[in-house]
């Protein structure tokens, strides 16, 4: 009698992998039976773990007060109406509102940088980084203090600075996790900044993470933003045009 | 009218139509969020007990917004066929209920009717079905459009291949563009979200699309999702097989997105002058979505799932070949997990197809939902059960551009596989003039001879 045959589990490659050279998308996969092979199944689900995870992941405030300890200015610390995660999640307009706070001889500020959790808070390490760079070019011109924040939305940092007396935000929010981008900062910044304030004010700086815009950019379009906006005295839409060619001009 | 129940010795209130419709939708977090949601599951059954018992002529009589205040409800009551209503004319919701799932209710007298049901009625008996109701009877609605291919045929099944990418780069869009038709992908049309919404930008990613349809001779369609103002500048210079456009169920939320009537009518009849479909002309390529009325806080205090199926009456005016509801992409603040997402899909689904629309569906969702690929499998599946007409197939199921997860071309071909679903004909005789499906669907092995790598 002939030995029963050992079955081999062989998947059917694509033979244009090369394609893969030319996009990040997920193409050329290959299948077995029409369907995807573990070993991509497998990937998308730790990309995936990855994207979920930094949703859930600890705010380190700690570390980020570590972190710009040396640069000698005011730290104000707020949380959001959001009590947690998941009403954090459902509820987005209690994230852009403060939860009762005491704010005590806020003498008035020309900046706040304020560092908010945002979708991503590992994304917000990078923000104290973009500080320290930026710093030197502009504490002759400016007095600047630090606002961070628990559970908050963007425009959260618009009411922050109100209720400090500042000219001008400039708001680090971790980005909502991408499969490929789990910890991506944008920092969304406003002149005259007050509760209430729509998108079309504000000019945003996003996807600021290893694979895409660098710490060292984007301090240099946050500098070039700051100085726009004091010498225009406007932020958003109208400044737009300009940020583009700006951009180019530094590529 | 008088809408109340009472469970035990508790009374229930509801103030309005408009009230009561919300309060009778299943949980979802957008409703809550709107503050428009029943406070808890025992008001909830109350309004849909008290829902079930409103004859289907109240909502003639009463629209949710009033006719002088919004076009949306100018075009559903002008629009409204008192001939096709008749037959139902004396149905209250529950009624209408029970009857759709009759065996009296055969796919013709669903399309009879179809033109006399408003988007509140159908919101409304939709809120009183289960999935499987929702399922059941959406199957019984089959929705045929054409242009150059054949979309909707009962034992076919479509995708939109949708090979975006973050900065329009022609190669890679071309690469993704190839292995989704090397795996029976782009059927429904071959539609790309651009990232750059200008006349130029669009015009040129057009003839990159349209000459290779027409270098390998595909029997399909392609559109580049720009605003629809956009492709009205270019219309005339750029070869526009389908104008799209996102649309909304309320005027003011069609004022968000930069539209109004007028301009669809406008860009509808213009569309129609350039003739490019080949076996048929409908022209237009709608997206709809819940959520997006009160994301742009234009609901009327109505809850989102009506909203959404009064886009469906601006949608039908305009006879499109594609419509199809983003239902994972808005976020958890208006569909919280995969149960909403399920849910939301279904609803979409079975309103779209009763009111006469050719519904595909993005199964979708972002990473901050409480959903996951599982959740996904299991919707396609029920779309794929209750007759949808087609889903996006995106590479690996990961949109690099929208940073969302959507369908794979890997999906699709589970789907046709599992239901015993075809591509549309015209393109199902292509990819097998090709060699890329054998005659029971399957992938064939392909080698780097192959016209579409070896071009490539």
């Amino acid at each position: 009698m002939d030995k029963p045959k050992l079955y081999k589990s062989k998947l059917q490659e694509d033979p244009y992998t090369l394609l893969r050279e030319l996009s990040k998308a997920r193409i050329a996969l290959g299948n077995t039976g029409g369907s995807q092979s573990l070993k991509n199944v497998l990937q998308f689900q730790l990309d995936h773990a990855k994207a979920r995870d930094a949703i859930y992941n600890e705010f380190e405030i700690k570390k980020i007060e570590s972190d710009l300890k040396n640069l000698g200015l005011e730290i104000f610390k707020f949380k959001s109406k959001a009590k947690n995660r998941e009403e954090y999640l459902k509820r987005p307009d209690l994230g852009k509102l403060l939860a009762e706070t005491q704010i005590k001889n806020a003498s008035g500020f020309d900046i706040i940088f304020t560092i908010v959790d945002g979708l991503s808070p590992e994304a917000t390490l990078q923000s104290p980084k973009i500080i320290e760079a930026l710093l030197p070019k502009l504490k002759e011109k400016y007095s600047i203090a630090i606002s961070i924040v628990t559970n908050g939305r963007v425009a959260i940092g618009d009411e922050i600075a109100e209720k400090l007396n500042g000219k001008f935000t400039a708001t680090f929010i971790g980005e909502r996790p991408g499969l490929s981008s789990p910890k991506s900062l944008g920092i969304y910044t406003t002149y005259k900044p007050k509760s209430g304030t729509t998108d079309e004010k504000r000019n945003c700086i996003s996807n600021i993470h290893s694979d895409g815009m660098s710490v060292t950019d984007a301090a240099n379009l946050l500098e070039y933003l700051i100085n726009e906006s004091f010498s225009k005295k406007i932020s958003g839409v109208s400044l737009k045009s300009d940020l583009k060619n700006h951009k180019i001009d530094h590529a | 009218m008088d809408y109340k129940f009472s469970i035990n010795n508790l009374t229930y209130n509801f103030k309005d139509l408009k009230d009561l419709l919300a309060k009778a939708s299943p949980h979802r977090s957008g409703d809550v969020l709107a503050g428009v949601a029943a406070k808890d599951n025992k008001e909830r059954v109350a309004a849909q007990y008290v829902l079930s018992d409103v004859p289907l002529k109240d909502f003639l009589a009463n629209p949710i917004i009033p006719y002088a205040e919004d076009e949306v409800t100018r075009l559903i009551m002008d629009d409204h066929n008192m001939e096709a209503f008749y037959p139902i004319s004396a149905f209250s919701v529950g009624e209408l209920r029970d009857w759709l799932l009759s065996y009296d209710a055969t796919p013709k007298i669903l399309k009879e009717i179809s033109p006399g049901l408003t988007p509140e009625m159908v919101a409304a008996v939709s809120k009183l079905m289960r999935n499987q109701d929702l399922i059941k009877v959406a199957q019984k609605c089959e929705v045929i459009t054409k242009f150059r291919n054949t979309l909707g045929l009962k034992d076919r099944f479509s995708v939109r291949l949708q090979p975006n990418n973050p900065v329009d780069d022609p190669k890679a869009i071309a690469a993704s563009t190839i292995d989704g038709l090397l795996y029976g992908c782009g059927d429904a049309v071959i539609g790309i979200n651009p990232a750059t919404d200008s006349p130029n930008a669009v015009s040129e990613l057009l003839k990159l699309l349209d000459d290779f349809r027409q270098q390998y001779q595909i029997p399909t369609q392609t559109c580049i999702l720009s605003h629809i103002t956009t492709t009205m500048e270019i219309i005339e210079k750029a070869p526009v097989d389908l104008i799209f456009q996102s649309i909304g169920g309320t005027q003011k939320a069609n004022e968000s997105f930069g539209i109004n009537l007028n301009m669809l009518q406008e860009a509808y009849e213009s569309g129609l002058q350039l003739n490019r479909g080949s076996i048929g002309n409908n022209i237009m390529y709608f997206e709809t979505g819940q959520g997006s009325e009160l994301s742009a806080n234009a609901h009327h205090g109505i809850d989102q799932q009506t909203c959404e199926v009064r886009t469906y009456a601006v949608a039908r005016k305009y006879h499109p070949l594609l419509v199809n509801t983003v239902v994972g992409f808005i976020g958890p603040e208006y569909l919280y997990d995969g149960k909403q997402i399920t849910r939301a899909a279904l609803e979409d689904h079975f309103c779209g197809k009763l009111m006469g629309l050719p519904m595909g569906c993005d199964v979708c969702y972002t990473n901050h939902a409480e959903a996951d690929q599982d959740d996904m499998d299991a919707l396609l599946t029920l779309l794929g059960v209750a007759g949808c007409n087609y889903i996006m197939g995106v590479p690996g199921a990961d949109d690099v551009m929208l940073n969302y997860q959507s369908t794979s071309f890997h999906d699709a071909m589970y789907l046709r596989k599992v239901l015993n679903k075809r591509p549309a004909p015209e393109f199902e005789t292509w990819l097998l003039k090709m060699g890329i499906f054998d005659e029971h669907g399957n992938r064939q092995r392909l080698t780097k001879s192959h016209k579409l790598i070896s071009n490539g």
